[in-house]
Parts: structure tokens; C-alpha cells; sequence
């Protein structure tokens, strides 16, 4: 009973069942023109998204991998298969899903999570989607929630082209490369103008096959005045291997609409997290990103918001907890191109058992954003003294007419906050928790309930058996 | 039920290798307020954190009993599931978990099975009247930007939520205004009332006495406790002050 009062059960193995790898297809390892063909082929792609794919292979080889994060050197590209299928078309119902995939998602509660609080659930397992949904009430009003591949052929082909990897070009980084090559899966969301999605629509990414890549890509649009809360959640199962998961997502949130994008992120500990996420705002519209990074061997995460329009604003809520082994590398940039614009990046990051945390940040202030306000807060908690810690905050203000703030903070959990919560009868390790979920409620509190319980379960998972 | 509460037999306690304590003899029964007082740096507190078991104070030498058993050497987690409670001179803050949340848990940890919230609220609300706080204290963090008086009012209420049959109240009164002492001395009594179980309380400050029945004090000098006797020597401190006691 003692340890088990403030959250409910908690299983690691939830996240840790391996299915037998039954795929439909799987595409050679390694990258070469004629693999992208492969799969460009095996996935019908329109014309151009072939031509597409073998210009983002070209500039892939031809960009170096980045020096200044982690270490990526237990990535090999030769032994990553891009293109992993599993044995199923896409369902709109969960019972034509094949029962044990369908078994892997109904642990991780995600069936009951639709049927409970959601608009709308897509369901990725390894390369491709395997059950996509809307309610009906939700389609009535115009909103689209469909697999990226559908939207490539279907009614908003034009619109899918016109916004796809034109925020996140290929040639931003090696692994946008990479993604522009070999993506596959994702979804395509656009809420038409005016409209409010009431409860939020939910994405589920599931890598199941070892030594494979996952390459989701995400494309949602929130028209004029529109409003919607997208969430986004990933994990797998750990193997000896590495996976990699190089996703994009970009979003694009017109005049005086709103996005809410929140991400739980808990990938297995052998995977290489490169994902690249992207929204542009423009004026009057809000993005407000919420991010919850526990898993991941190595991550390189850093939302990216350009405020394009004027009083346009974005917000960043993240936290970020490394463990044994892992080496994460996450923050947010802000751009403030329009007046009047406003960003605040607020964050919270936990380092234990020799875990690598660091925070990156990077606010610029273009000359024409008169008036704009942007504030940084990162705090980080060290659970042990072989942990690490540290901050990079960058800002670049170019005009003289602007509000910025910053303040970091770096502390211990002290013994005497402990020793307190024990004189009311906390165990030692339920008492470190509780300072631990105390310190992540900024992220938690923006979760919708069930989330936030997931995440405190996260917590509680990792904190648990820490001590002595 | 053991008529003796707590019990300690030559407790000598250290801090970083300084010895603070050097043999203290005391006896706390059921219903009976025993009043600690004594100088600066006499080492009241250092008893109050060796009592409850904070790990940084050392016995290294006597022992402690509670209700018969010896509690030496347990966890501070232990102690408070035993009954005991230490009401801190500087409570600490916790943020991001707030109050009403942080006595839910440490009332089902203690009891061992959930609560139920409408139950837990009204006697919240019931605890929280008799000590004059607002009910939205409740879901303020813990501690955190709190007041020197509100800090001590939340630490009251924990007393009489939790409710042990041991409570050590640490200089609870030191750093407050009239009015909250008064306010601070009300949830004490109605525990002494209510509760019938011992108090142990640590000042050097009278004013939380007054309106306490008193069975027993103890000066408390260098370490050692120098005399034990009766209320009155409450007056005879406010009166002479430790002069008589620091000279022998």
C-alpha cells in the first residue's frame, strides 16, 4: 500500500512488450537512391513526391551530421531499415485491427482514451497508420483528420503540397533530410475557419520493429479563427539495438486561431530521438506547445515557433527527465518576425543516475518586432551528484523597442525537504517523488487529466527504486 | 494503551561530529504538556529533529522508546506512521504541491487506505476555520511564499489533520503577531483536548503558554537538562531569565 497511494499502478512492461515482428514488408537497410524508389514506389506517391523524396536523399548525403549536441555516433544509417509495414491496411475500427497490435494500443490505453476524452485518434504502428478516426460530429463541422498518405491523393492533395516541408525544408538540417527521403505515416489535420474542436484529437506513434526508423510526418492547419488541441503521444519497446525516430511536424496557425500541441514522449532508452517540429503564427494566432520528454537514448528536440504576423504569441511548456544512459538535448526557439509579437519559454528539467540534460534555447527579436515581449525561465533539479545538468540559452535582439527576461535555475532536492515530507509520514522515496512531480506541475497542469496522471506515472516510474 | 508515550534514556545527539545534547533524560505520558525552554543554542531544537529522526542529528549514545518500543534507530517515516509529529520552527517549501494535496497524502500514507475527498474537505474546512484561514490556503503549494505566521498556521493544521498521539511543537510561536499566536495557541488546545495526547512544546517565549495548561517544564542548558518542575517555573524564567541556571 505505502508506495502506491498517489498514483495508480505502474508498469514499466506496458511500454516494454515486443511483438513478434510480422511485417507486411521491410525494406532493406541502408539508404540508397534505389531503396527511396522502393519505398517510394511501395507507397503509390504521387510524381512529385518521388522527385521530392530522391532531392532530399541527395541533400542528406551531402550535409554533415551536427557536432555541437550529443553524441550520435551509435546511429548507424547502414543498419536503420527506413520502411517498416505492418501486416494491415489502415482501419477506421478498432476491431479490424489485427489483435495484436490492437492489444499493444489497448495497453497503452489508447482505445479507451477516444472513447473517453477524445475527438479523433490516429494509430501509427512502426511505418504506417493502422486504424484512423474522427467523430462524426467533429467531420460534420469540416474538420479533416486523415493519414498523411490518404491526404496526398484525396480532397486537400493541393493544399498537402502546397504546406509540406515548405516550414521544415529538407535542407534545414541532415535529419529533415533524411525525413524528406524516407517519411512515411503521420497525420494531416485542418480545421477549417471559425471552427472550435471542443475536446482534443489524438496521434499514437508505436515503434515496434528493432533496428528500424520512424519517419511520421505531421502537417496540421488551423484556419482563420479556428481552435485545436492536438496530441501527440510515442513510445517502444527496448532493444539492443538502435532505432530512430526522425520525425516533422509543422504546423500553421492562421489569423486569430489557436493550437495547443502536447507531446508525451516516451520512447524506449535505444532510441535516437532527431525530430523537428516547426509552427508559424500569424497575426493574433497562438501556439502554445506542451512537451513531456522521458525517453530516448539521445534527443535533439527544439519546437520551433516564427511568429509571423503581428501579436501573434507563442508559448513553450516542457520538461525533460534523463536517466541512466540518457543524453537529452532539448529546448525551444522563438522567432519574433512581426510587432507586438510574444513568446515565453518556460521549462523544467530532472537529471538522475548520471542522465545528460541539457537546455537550448535560442529567442530572436527581428528588428521590425517593436514591442514584442519574450521571457525564458528553465529551471533543472539534479537528483544525484554523477548527474548533469546545463543551460545554453541564446537571444538575439534586434531592436531596441523590446521586452525580454530571463532566469535559470539550478538546485538539488535538500535533504531537510525531504526529511520534512518524511516527518509526515512520506517514505524516503515518496517524499523525493513528490518533490520531483511538484517541480514537473507547470508541465502537468497544462495536460489534460489523464495525461498528466500518465506523466506523474512517468515519474513515479523513474523515481522508484532509485534510492539505496 | 501505554501510559508512557515517549521515553528517552541518556540521549546524546551530534551534529557534523559536535556534540549538542549530552544526556538527556525525559518522560512524556499520555494527555501531559511538557514545556522545553531554555537559551539560545541550548540545543532545544536539535531534541525536537533527534526525536523525529532527522537523519543529519545523531544519537550516539542512550535511546529513544515510543509507546514502549525502541525507535532509535527508525526512518522519521516510521516515527510519524508511529504517532509522532514535529511541528517545524522553519517548515520548508515544496512547490508545485499544494497544500490540501500534501495532507491528503501524508493522511492516507499514515492510515494506509485512500480517502474520500468530500470527507477529507469538510474536515479541512472544519480545521481550517478554527485557525481563521482562508479556504483557498488549501490549494496554495506548500509553504511556498507563505507568510512566517501562515507558514505556522499551516503547520497547526497538519497537527490537528493528522492528529498523533505525540506532537512536538518547535518554537511555533516565535516570529508572530498577538493575534496569531492567539489564533496558533486555539488549534493547539483544541489538539490537547481533543486528541488527550502528549505535547511537547519547544520556546522561549511565554506567550503560546498562556492560555496552555502546563504539566511540566524543563530548562534545557548546554545540552543537559538543568531542572524539571511544575507550570511555575515558567514565571520564575519570565521573571529571572536564565541567568540563575547559566551560571551553575
Amino acid at each position: 500500500m505505502e508506495e502506491k497511494t498517489y498514483v495508480d499502478d505502474i508498469d514499466r512492461s506496458v511500454y516494454d512488450i515486443k511483438n513478434e515482428e510480422k511485417d507486411g514488408y521491410r525494406m532493406k537497410e541502408g539508404l540508397t537512391p534505389e531503396i527511396v524508389q522502393q519505398l517510394s514506389k511501395e507507397k503509390k506517391d504521387p510524381q512529385w513526391m518521388q522527385l521530392f523524396r530522391l532531392e532530399s536523399l541527395q541533400i542528406y548525403n551531402r550535409m554533415e551530421v551536427p557536432d555541437w549536441g550529443p553524441s550520435i555516433e551509435g546511429l548507424d544509417m547502414d543498419h536503420i531499415a527506413t520502411y517498416v509495414r505492418p501486416d494491415t491496411k489502415m482501419s477506421t475500427k478498432w476491431s479490424e485491427v489485427p489483435e495484436e497490435i490492437k492489444e499493444t494500443f489497448e495497453r497503452l490505453g489508447i482505445p479507451q482514451a477516444e472513447r473517453e476524452s477524445l475527438a479523433g485518434v490516429g494509430a501509427q504502428y512502426d511505418s504506417e497508420l493502422v486504424y484512423h478516426n474522427l467523430k462524426e460530429e467533429v467531420a460534420a463541422q469540416g474538420v479533416v483528420y486523415t493519414d498523411m498518405e490518404s491526404a496526398l491523393t484525396g480532397e486537400y492533395a493541393d493544399m498537402v503540397k502546397k504546406h509540406f516541408m515548405k516550414l521544415v525544408k529538407p535542407g534545414d538540417h541532415k535529419f529533415a533530410a533524411l525525413h524528406g527521403a524516407v517519411w512515411s505515416g503521420g497525420s494531416f489535420v485542418y480545421v477549417p475557419p471559425g471552427v472550435t474542436v471542443e475536446i482534443p484529437l489524438q496521434s499514437y506513434f508505436r515503434l515496434n520493429a528493432p533496428g528500424a526508423g520512424q519517419f511520421e510526418h505531421t502537417l496540421i492547419i488551423v484556419d482563420e479563427g479556428a481552435d485545436l488541441h492536438f496530441i501527440e503521444g510515442c513510445s517502444a519497446p527496448k532493444y539492443n539495438v538502435a532505432n530512430l525516430h526522425a520525425g516533422c511536424v509543422e504546423l500553421y496557425v492562421k489569423k486569430n486561431a489557436r493550437l495547443r500541441y502536447s507531446t508525451i514522449e516516451n520512447w524506449s532508452k535505444n532510441m535516437y530521438n532527431l525530430n523537428t517540429k516547426r509552427a508559424v503564427v500569424e497575426e493574433g494566432g497562438k501556439i502554445e506547445w506542451v512537451s513531456g520528454s522521458f525517453g530516448s537514448h539521445v534527443s535533439y528536440l527544439y519546437p520551433m515557433s516564427i511568429l509571423k504576423g503581428k501579436g501573434a504569441r507563442a508559448e513553450f511548456t516542457g520538461i525533460t527527465f534523463a536517466g541512466a544512459g540518457q543524453n537529452l538535448d532539448t529546448g525551444a526557439k522563438m522567432v519574433h518576425s512581426a510587432p507586438e509579437t510574444t513568446s515565453y519559454i518556460n521549462t523544467r528539467s530532472i537529471s538522475k543516475d548520471g542522465g545528460v540534460s541539457t537546455f537550448r534555447s535560442s529567442v530572436v527579436v527581428g528588428k521590425e518586432a517593436k514591442k514584442s515581449k519574450a521571457a525564458v525561465s528553465c529551471q533543472s533539479l539534479m537528483l544525484d551528484s554523477h548527474s548533469r545538468s546545463d543551460t545554453i540559452p541564446a537571444m538575439d535582439i534586434r531592436t531596441k523597442d523590446a521586452d525580454i527576461g530571463h532566469e535559470a535555475k539550478i538546485g538539488k532536492i535538500s535533504d531537510e525537504a525531504v526529511f520534512y515530507l518524511m516527518s509526515r509520514g512520506l517514505s524516503e522515496e515518496e517524499a523525493r517523488a513528490m518533490i520531483v512531480r511538484g517541480f514537473a506541475d507547470n508541465v502537468s497542469r497544462e495536460l489534460p487529466l489523464e495525461y498528466a496522471v500518465e506523466m506523474n506515472n512517468l515519474i513515479q516510474l523513474e523515481m522508484v527504486g532509485s534510492i539505496g | 494503551m501505554a501510559e508512557i508515550l515517549l521515553q528517552t534514556e541518556g540521549l546524546k545527539v551530534s551534529v557534523e561530529d559536535k556534540e549538542i545534547l549530552h544526556g538527556v533524560d525525559l518522560q512524556v505520558k499520555r494527555g501531559e504538556t511538557h514545556v522545553l525552554m531554555g537559551p539560545n543554542g541550548a540545543g532545544k531544537s536539535t531534541l525536537g529533529y533527534a526525536l523525529m529522526g532527522n537523519p543529519r542529528y545523531k544519537v550516539t549514545d542512550g535511546s529513544i522508546f515510543f509507546e514502549g518500543k525502541e525507535i532509535t534507530g527508525e526512518s522519521a517515516d516510521k516515527r510519524a506512521k508511529a504517532g509522532m509529529f514535529l511541528s517545524f520552527q522553519n517548515p520548508l517549501e515544496v512547490p508545485g504541491i499544494t497544500l490540501s494535496s500534501f495532507i491528503k497524502s501524508a493522511m492516507e500514507q499514515r492510515q494506509g487506505s485512500r480517502i474520500r475527498l468530500w470527507d477529507f474537505k469538510k474536515e479541512l474546512n472544519k480545521a481550517m476555520e478554527l485557525l481563521q484561514m482562508e479556504e483557498s490556503y488549501g490549494a496554495r503549494d506548500l509553504n511556498a511564499g507563505f507568510s512566517g505566521g501562515e507558514k505556522k498556521k499551516a503547520e497547526i493544521l497538519q497537527l490537528l489533520m493528522l492528529n498523533p498521539s505525540l506532537a512536538i511543537l518547535d518554537e511555533t510561536d516565535s516570529g508572530l503577531d498577538v493575534d496569531a499566536v492567539r489564533t496558533v495557541s486555539r488549534g493547539v488546545l483544541e489538539y490537547q483536548k481533543e486528541k488527550k495526547g502528549g505535547l511537547i512544546i519547544i520556546t522561549h517565549n511565554t506567550r503560546i503558554l498562556e492560555s496552555l495548561p502546563v504539566d511540566y517544564t524543563h530548562i534545557l542548558v548546554d545540552g543537559k537538562i538543568v531542572r524539571t518542575g511544575d507550570a511555575s517555573l515558567v514565571e520564575e524564567i519570565n521573571e529571572k531569565g536564565f541567568e540563575e541556571f547559566l551560571k551553575a
